[in-house]
């Protein structure tokens, strides 16, 4: 899994029929400080993240391992909520 | 699989309900001589490491296999902490 911010929503009206419904976040990867890194990317939300959060995304065929997104086309999902990180070093 | 360092723990209340109660490390994957290879990752302990400890984790689809519940979003695992590294020449 990858440490996430969440920065804004996709909606789209017209998709495949198994993800209506799928709330549909981008994300920017994050350092261990929480700046940003420079790529984004859009993760299905299976937790209820908003705005400004800091996730953990899972990707590839492991993000299709919930109960949200099983056996539907999803490569990313958002699949815990930050609360604190304690680095050693 | 591959080698890295926990360096870190993660704290996340919400989260998929398959995870309750597995425990998260924030890893730094390393090559034979210690160097960084890439960033860090989250990966579930199911080996019981600690800061600090070298390790090796498995990635990708194939990391659901050691947690204990079939239906689980996991794309790293911590699968063992590693007593010795034994490097031959190349010939």
């Amino acid at each position: 899994m990858i440490l996430a911010k969440v920065v804004g929503t996709v909606w789209a009206s017209q998709k495949d029929e198994r993800l209506v419904g799928a709330k549909l976040q981008i994300v920017r990867p994050v350092e261990l400080d929480y700046s940003l890194k420079n790529n984004f990317f859009v993760a299905v939300d299976t937790v209820g993240a908003g705005v400004g959060e800091v996730v953990l995304v899972c990707q590839g065929s492991s993000a299709r391992q919930t109960v949200m997104t099983e056996n539907k086309a999803v490569d990313a999902a958002i699949m815990a909520i930050v609360d604190k990180l304690d680095v050693v070093e | 699989m591959n080698l890295a360092k926990v360096i870190g723990t993660i704290w996340a209340t919400r989260k998929d309900e398959s995870l309750v109660g597995a425990k998260m490390q924030i890893i730094q994957p390393i090559d034979h001589q210690q160097n960084k290879t890439g960033g860090e990752i989250i990966a579930i302990d199911t080996a019981g490491a600690g800061p600090g400890e070298l390790v090796f984790y498995v990635s990708a689809r194939e990391a659901t296999i050691p947690y204990p519940k079939d239906l689980a979003p996991i794309d790293a695992s911590i699968v063992g902490i590693v007593d010795r590294v034994d490097l031959y020449k190349q010939t």
